[in-house]
């Protein structure tokens, strides 16, 4: 089943749990300022938001790739840099309509997210399930049944 | 080691910044932290230096854990001599700029002499420069500084801390603020600050933290922890549904609340203002009180408020801000502006909270010398014409009146800015300031907590009940149940809790922990990712080094026996209502048996084998 990262910010509470994992996972070090998930706050709103790459079906990313540095992982559906062959010339940076291609100045290379091989640690490190890992073609599937209980309103024999 | 081994010196006489090796000596006997910039400066500055001369100085540290993946790894503190009490000042904070400074590549910042005019720290990386605020952000609010600083250095992603106006002006419990509300609150170590001509330090990090000594530990300890966290019905339901404010109506109905300045221990409008009142739908907009909750850096409790204020009520009508979400309020700041002056108005109280944030002032203190002026007020000793209005217990208005003239240092508000202390001696009442070494008690009655009356009177940083949290064992059973009416055991049980405190304000993680963990649920995050023993025996004798340390310093700066005492109203008057009537703090039997667990002299100073045991 391929699956895909699901995000509900309701849950959301700014821990940055997500953000060290992921560095971690990625860097080998806690450092919030090189991970490919970032939790945004909106103060005014009270809300806490994390945002990610989507893993495009199409990916604009690897599409705009002049070096083909960005490749399809088939088993995960996550579109992956290669660092090795990357050029850091962040062309991908532009063509991701969402932002979440950066550039990594400390290697010269783009930075995405890459679903961590199918277990993606920000999922895991998530205290309040704001962000799990679903089946991709049910990622609506939780806010079906919340909507289907409401259509469910007859009193009952 | 998951230090960076990095120290900052930035001294403002001369404008330097410099870079120095932590002395990991001290780190291996004080862990990090408050016992760490405690042990820097006592070696470095005179006990008896004036809080507010260019001599004092003011360290803002981490922990080890601190910008780890431990639960509430994100806490710092700001440790200086406090101008409100005279005495050692360790002041915690969460936020994200602890998690900043690390990511930077700092340890900790020590701050020394006074800047000819006033400045500000920016940090990027191993990059500190001193840049000029005035005509920028000198005279601006904390808020206001947060959002200058973020648009002049076109970067978002920076963390500030800083000073308001009060601290400008010399009020003496202002507090250092970051991250727009949360705040290094206690002590006037804000005032400090300000008095150096230092308005805020601006901090953007993107090396990280690494070096954890043994990672695969380190996370099964982690992990372990939070799994604590989660299953525990404190850490896991009561603070991320209701914060701090879950113990409103818990103390409350026990008689425990100390309500129109310790004049009653009950308060009628206590439900009013409770955690569960934050929950209500108002009548104006349908809305809450309470949007949501927030945690801190890496923290998986999350008992942080997410407020909005009703936007018909008076306090904001016609101000035109205000009307977003804030930090809303948490126990102490509710029951202080609350209870303590007998104002039972939530959105009066999220109000006044909020420009406590915004403005960098102590809302523990504020409103607790709000209450004393109420009471010298219903005396006639303070009188109208002074204030300018009526101000009895109750009065809502009056009471936001103040609040605001004392963050605009206007009028009365310069006079409240002294705090209850000095306050209440001026006007011939001293026996009316409802606090130990000059600062004030927050909101658990010590007549009717045994256990809290003594940890008033010894706490290191005057009235406080960070110090040693007894209200754990006495109201909650955490991690058993005492009798809070009962002063047996009581010293040993204090003891207990402010060595083990000492050691959790000093590793970077939050003191709300021990709600669900003991020593034993730390002991194994903070021995994977440090180098060296930290062992449960070490890390014990750790914290009574600290106790004992900040304890050898405020003798220095003049403190003696007599100080660890508290008003006639706890030691004489007793409770005059509810379920906890008559009670009295009985230091006479506790202190002396307190004195010596600690092993120290009937003048409550450290013997020589004492401090020979402790290494001091």
């Amino acid at each position: 089943m391929l699956k895909s990262l699901q995000i509900n910010p309701e849950k959301c509470t700014g821990c940055l749990q997500c953000e060290m994992a992921c560095s971690y996972e990625n860097e080998g070090v806690f450092n919030t300022a090189k991970s490919r998930i970032k939790v945004f706050e909106f103060h005014h709103e009270g809300r806490q938001v994390p945002y990610t790459c989507t893993q495009c079906a199409e990916a604009w990313c690897l599409q705009a790739c002049p070096v083909d540095a960005i490749k399809l992982n088939h088993d995960t559906g996550a579109k992956i840099v290669l660092d090795d062959v990357c050029v850091g010339c962040k062309v991908c940076t532009i063509a991701c309509p969402f932002g979440t291609v950066n550039y990594n100045h400390d290697t010269g290379k783009v930075m995405k997210c890459d679903l961590c091989g199918g277990d993606p640690e920000c999922a895991t490190a998530c205290p309040t399930g704001a962000i799990t890992y679903v089946d991709a073609d049910w990622t609506g599937l939780d806010k079906m049944r919340l909507w289907a209980a409401k259509t469910d309103t007859q009193p009952r024999a | 080691m998951a230090w960076h081994r990095k120290v900052l010196r930035v001294n403002l006489t001369k404008g330097t910044c410099v870079a120095e090796a932590m002395n990991m000596e001290w780190a291996d006997q004080y862990l990090g932290q408050r016992g760490l910039a405690t042990k820097y400066f006592v070696e470095e500055v005179d006990a008896k230096v004036d809080p507010l001369s260019p001599e004092n100085k003011i360290m803002f540290v981490t922990g080890p854990l601190t910008g780890t993946m431990a639960s509430t790894g994100g806490r710092y503190s700001v440790v200086t001599k406090g101008p409100l009490t005279g005495a050692i000042a360790c002041s915690n904070s969460g936020g994200y700029i602890g998690a900043e400074m690390r990511f930077a590549g700092w340890d900790m910042v020590i701050v020394e002499g006074k800047a000819a005019k006033p400045v500000y720290l920016h940090i990027e990386n191993e990059k500190a420069e001193l840049l000029p605020a005035e005509d920028f952000i000198w005279g601006k609010t904390v808020w206001e500084t947060e959002r200058l600083i973020k648009t002049k250095h076109q970067d978002p992603q920076m963390r500030v801390c800083s000073v308001g106006r009060p601290a400008e002006k010399g009020a003496l419990f202002a507090s250092v603020v970051n991250d727009l509300h949360r705040a290094a609150g206690r002590s006037g170590v804000g005032t400090v600050m300000g008095s150096k001509n230092l308005k805020a330090i601006a901090i953007r990090g993107t090396k990280g933290v690494g070096g954890v000594v043994n990672p695969k530990e380190f996370f099964t300890a982690v992990n372990a922890g939070k799994q604590v966290l989660k299953d525990n019905a404190v850490t896991g339901q009561g603070l991320p549904k209701y914060g701090t404010q879950v113990l409103m109506n818990i103390l409350n109905e026990m008689g425990a609340s100390p309500t129109r300045n310790h004049k009653d221990s009950v308060f009628e409008g206590a439900s009013k203002i409770s955690g569960e009142a934050m929950h209500e739908p108002r009548a104006s907009d349908g809305k809450a009180n309470l949007t949501t909750n927030q945690a801190c850096f890496g923290c998986t409790i999350a008992c942080g408020r997410i407020s909005t204020i009703d936007p018909t009520h008076f306090t904001i009508k016609d101000k035109g801000g205000y009307l977003g979400n804030s930090g809303g309020l948490e126990y102490e700041a509710a029951w202080a502006l609350g209870n303590a002056n007998g104002v039972d108005d939530i959105d009066a109280l999220t109000y006044v909270n909020q420009i406590c944030n915004e403005d960098g002032l102590d809302p523990i203190t504020l409103g607790s010398t709000i209450g004393a002026v109420m009471e010298l007020y219903e005396m006639g000793v303070i009188t109208k014409e002074e204030i300018g209005f009526e101000c009895k217990f109750g009065d809502t208005k009056a009471m936001v009146k103040l609040a605001e003239m004392t963050c605009q240092s206007e009028g009365f508000g310069k006079i409240i800015g002294l705090g209850s202390k000095r306050l209440t001696a001026k006007y011939g009442h001293p026996e009316l300031s409802m606090s130990c070494k000059g600062q004030e008690f927050p909101a658990y009655d010590g007549r009717a907590l045994q256990g809290m009356g003594l940890a008033y009177a010894t706490s290191n940083r005057g009235g406080c009940h960070l110090r040693g949290y007894t209200v754990a064992s006495e109201v909650l059973g955490i991690p058993f149940k005492t009798d809070p009416k009962e002063t047996n055991e009581k010293p040993e049980l204090l003891k207990a809790f402010q060595d083990a405190t000492a050691v959790v304000d000093s590793s970077g993680l939050c003191v709300f922990t021990t709600f669900a963990w003991g020593l034993p649920d730390i002991q194994p995050q903070i021995q994977a990712a440090c180098e060296g023993d930290w062992s449960l025996d070490k890390l014990n004798l750790v914290g009574e080094r600290i106790w004992n340390l900040e304890r050898e310093f405020n003798l220095r700066a003049g403190f003696t026996a007599a100080d660890d005492t508290l008003p006639p109203r706890f030691l004489v008057e007793g409770i005059k209502n509810g379920p906890m009537t008559g009670q009295k703090t009985r230091l006479d039997i506790m202190m002396p048996k307190y004195y010596e667990i600690r092993g120290w002299d009937k003048n409550g100073v450290p013997t020589a084998d004492t401090k020979k045991r402790l290494g001091l």
